[in-house]
């Protein structure tokens, strides 16, 4: 009761359904061309129109190569879903950034930084990464493709209203401790499923020290715990972020925007449905050895024993024994990137790394930036020469080596240590092996050539 | 896909992992599809079939199991948002799945998609994993009016939730679409509220 969720939850619902779900109305919705086509395909069969074109904004993400965006894509088979997207925006009088176009990238990334997604809104997107937004101080979601449908015909969708849980992360990161090793580290004690059901507040002061880079990517996470959501309340870093954001409000509008946000915070008498606390000091860096997120241990660790059949399949499948240290294991490829590690501050942590250091030999590295803005970015910020110069080149925009649906997969039983959001079985191609980590995790084993704790190189 | 339900009677295919995400149901690769047709082919590919496509030692592959309703350990559907998995759970011909705990997108994926999740207590699961090794031609009946699943070898039954609304919906072979499309003008006057 009284918590921030429940303020903007109960400020869209339409209606709520005798013995049924809540009909939510929704603010934004974003589209890529895997989760969108059929969607579109329903319209068309059903003679809909969009009920609200004005609040939908379409670009591809996923299929994207990260090299020669300038010519067509090569692999019939991305292309296809790429162009579908493109027709069915123009069909139906959406806002559609196409790729290699300046505001193009992963849609994660983009919304927050064209100041799409903003503080009290309901969001979705068909994608379960679309938690991101949460750290705007929104309630952001991934649906499918029949909800994906709804919103395109009535700017709503049938939803039963989620439990609340607040996480809270006091005290102070240490040294080498990002957000990304926050959210594996809660991941690791409430397990995957651990916030099934709940829509997440993270809150307590590790939560509000963290960038707005790093909400985002904290926020990101909150699906692989189970979570529908997680947000963060907005606050001076949010607004300051936000203005003058090519969507943002502007001049009045911006002054009454944020008199309203303001107001969005959970109530000192707010009542969670559970509350979860960690404390900052207990974090180090992180990385997973297992096949699903919740998998991971502090970096210096050793592997844990399996406890069932589930695990054993697990370790069998990356080819790690229970009891092994992470560190000095011989990695393969390394990828900077993806909705969740695909921002600059990403690449700056990278680069401080790798600066004065030469990438390691036989480590093959993906740098890929999340959208055009953030490459413009690291260009003004001289990263780019000093990746160069480290032996690094930096690709296109794009999901990568995320999910291999483009160009950039893993190589079965090649070991990966990646910034992006899952370890399953094959996420990065078929029979690849990928351990999570941050950008400095990754920075670190691109440069020795093995996992390295980069507490060592900092 | 739109279909009745009312009571489902049949043999199962046991699936006894935890933690079965999307990516495993359907793999990333097989989603540049822009229609929901042939995804049942692919179900669990790569626990299903080698690189090659020769078939693996998998239960899909083994013709001792078969049947409308597919049985999984806990939090079925985890990870990413696909509807294609539930395109290629129905696709492949399941009308249930069973398991004690589903991903919440992927449960309202399979709803959206006229696929029952049906969630047991642990322990109805595990003895309904100990009939069907025991004896493959196992019948569990899912009656959707009454809300109860029944394991037939030993007879034990539970209720399970589903609420009135989607309840009427799968009975009916009605959509969220079809609703929405009906209570437009409550859309407009909760806009022009705002």
């Amino acid at each position: 009761m009284n918590t921030l969720f429940d303020k903007i939850w109960d400020k869209h619902v339409v209606q709520i359904i005798d013995d049924g779900p809540t009909q939510l109305y929704i603010d934004r919705l974003y589209c890529h061309e895997v989760t969108s086509p059929q969607a579109f395909e329903g319209m068309r069969t059903r003679g809909l129109k969009c009920f609200r074109p004005e609040k939908i904004f379409c670009m591809p993400d996923h299929n994207t190569p990260t090299h020669d965006q300038d010519k067509p894509i090569a692999d019939p088979a991305s292309r296809k879903p790429v162009e579908t997207l493109a027709k069915n925006a123009e069909e139906f009088g959406l806002t559609h950034f196409g790729m290699n176009t300046p505001n193009n990238g992963v849609i994660h990334v983009v919304g927050p930084e064209l100041g799409l997604s903003l503080p009290g809104m309901t969001i979705v997107c068909g994608d379960s990464h679309t938690s991101t937004h949460g750290a705007m101080g929104a309630v952001a979601f991934g649906i499918g493709t029949s909800e994906v449908e709804m919103v395109l015909a009535s700017q709503c969708i049938l939803q039963a209203k989620p439990r609340s849980m607040r996480i809270r992360v006091n005290g102070t990161l240490g040294k080498g401790v990002t957000a990304k090793d926050v959210a594996l580290y809660i991941m690791s004690k409430i397990t995957t499923s651990g916030a099934t059901g709940y829509f997440i507040e993270y809150a307590g002061s590790a939560v509000e020290a963290l960038s707005m880079e790093g909400r985002l990517t904290l926020c990101n996470l909150s699906i692989e715990m189970g979570a529908r959501g997680g947000f963060i309340a907005p606050d001076e870093k949010t607004f300051e972020y936000i203005k003058g954001r090519p969507y943002a409000p502007q001049g009045e509008d911006w002054e009454k925007a944020v008199a309203y946000w303001r107001t969005l915070k959970s109530g000192d008498d707010a009542v969670f449905d559970k509350e979860v606390e960690f404390d900052a000091a207990d974090i180090t860096p992180m990385i997973t050895y297992g096949t699903n997120p919740g998998m991971g241990i502090g970096i210096d660790k050793s592997i844990p024993q399996a406890q069932n059949a589930s695990d054993e399949k697990a370790l069998a499948y990356m080819q790690f024994t229970s009891g092994e240290k992470m560190t000095g294991k011989k990695v393969d490829y390394v990828f900077l990137g993806a909705c969740t590690n695909g921002r600059i501050e990403d690449f700056r942590a990278f680069a401080s790394i790798a600066k004065g250091r030469k990438k390691a030999e036989d480590v093959v590295a993906w740098l890929v930036p999340g959208s055009w803005h953030v490459t413009k970015q690291i260009k003004e910020e001289g990263l780019d020469r000093i990746l160069e110069e480290a032996g690094f080149e930096i690709r296109q925009p794009g999901c990568s080596a995320c999910l291999a649906m483009n160009d950039d997969k893993v190589p079965a039983g090649k070991l990966c240590v990646s910034t992006s959001n899952r370890n399953f079985e094959g996420r990065q191609g078929p029979g690849s092996r990928t351990c999570l980590a941050s950008p400095l995790t990754a920075a670190a084993a691109a440069v020795t050539g093995v996992i390295t704790d980069p507490r060592t190189l900092l | 896909m739109k279909q009745k339900f009312h009571i489902i009677k049949s043999t199962c295919v046991p699936l006894p992992l935890e933690n079965i995400d999307t990516d495993q149901i359907i793999p990333a690769r097989f989603l540049k599809a822009t229609d929901k047709k042939g995804f049942g082919d692919n179900l669990f590919r790569d626990w299903r079939y080698n690189a090659d496509g020769t078939p693996k030692d998998f239960v899909l592959n083994n013709p001792a199991y078969s049947g409308e309703i597919l049985v999984a350990g806990k939090n079925f559907g985890c990870g990413s948002s696909r509807e294609h998995a539930a395109w290629a759970i129905a696709g492949y011909g399941f009308r249930v799945v069973v398991s004690s705990f589903f991903a919440d997108i992927h449960k309202q994926n399979e709803l959206n998609n006229f696929v029952l999740p049906v969630v047991v207590s642990e322990g109805f699961l595990s003895r309904l994993f100990e009939s069907i090794a025991a004896d493959p031609r196992t019948l569990v009946t899912v009656n959707v009016p009454e809300q109860t699943i029944t394991n037939e070898s030993t007879g034990e039954s539970e209720t399970f939730e589903i609420n009135g609304y989607k309840k009427y919906c799968l009975m009916n072979a009605l959509d969220d679409i079809d609703y929405l499309l009906e209570n437009q003008d409550r859309i407009l006057a909760w806009e022009k509220g705002q």
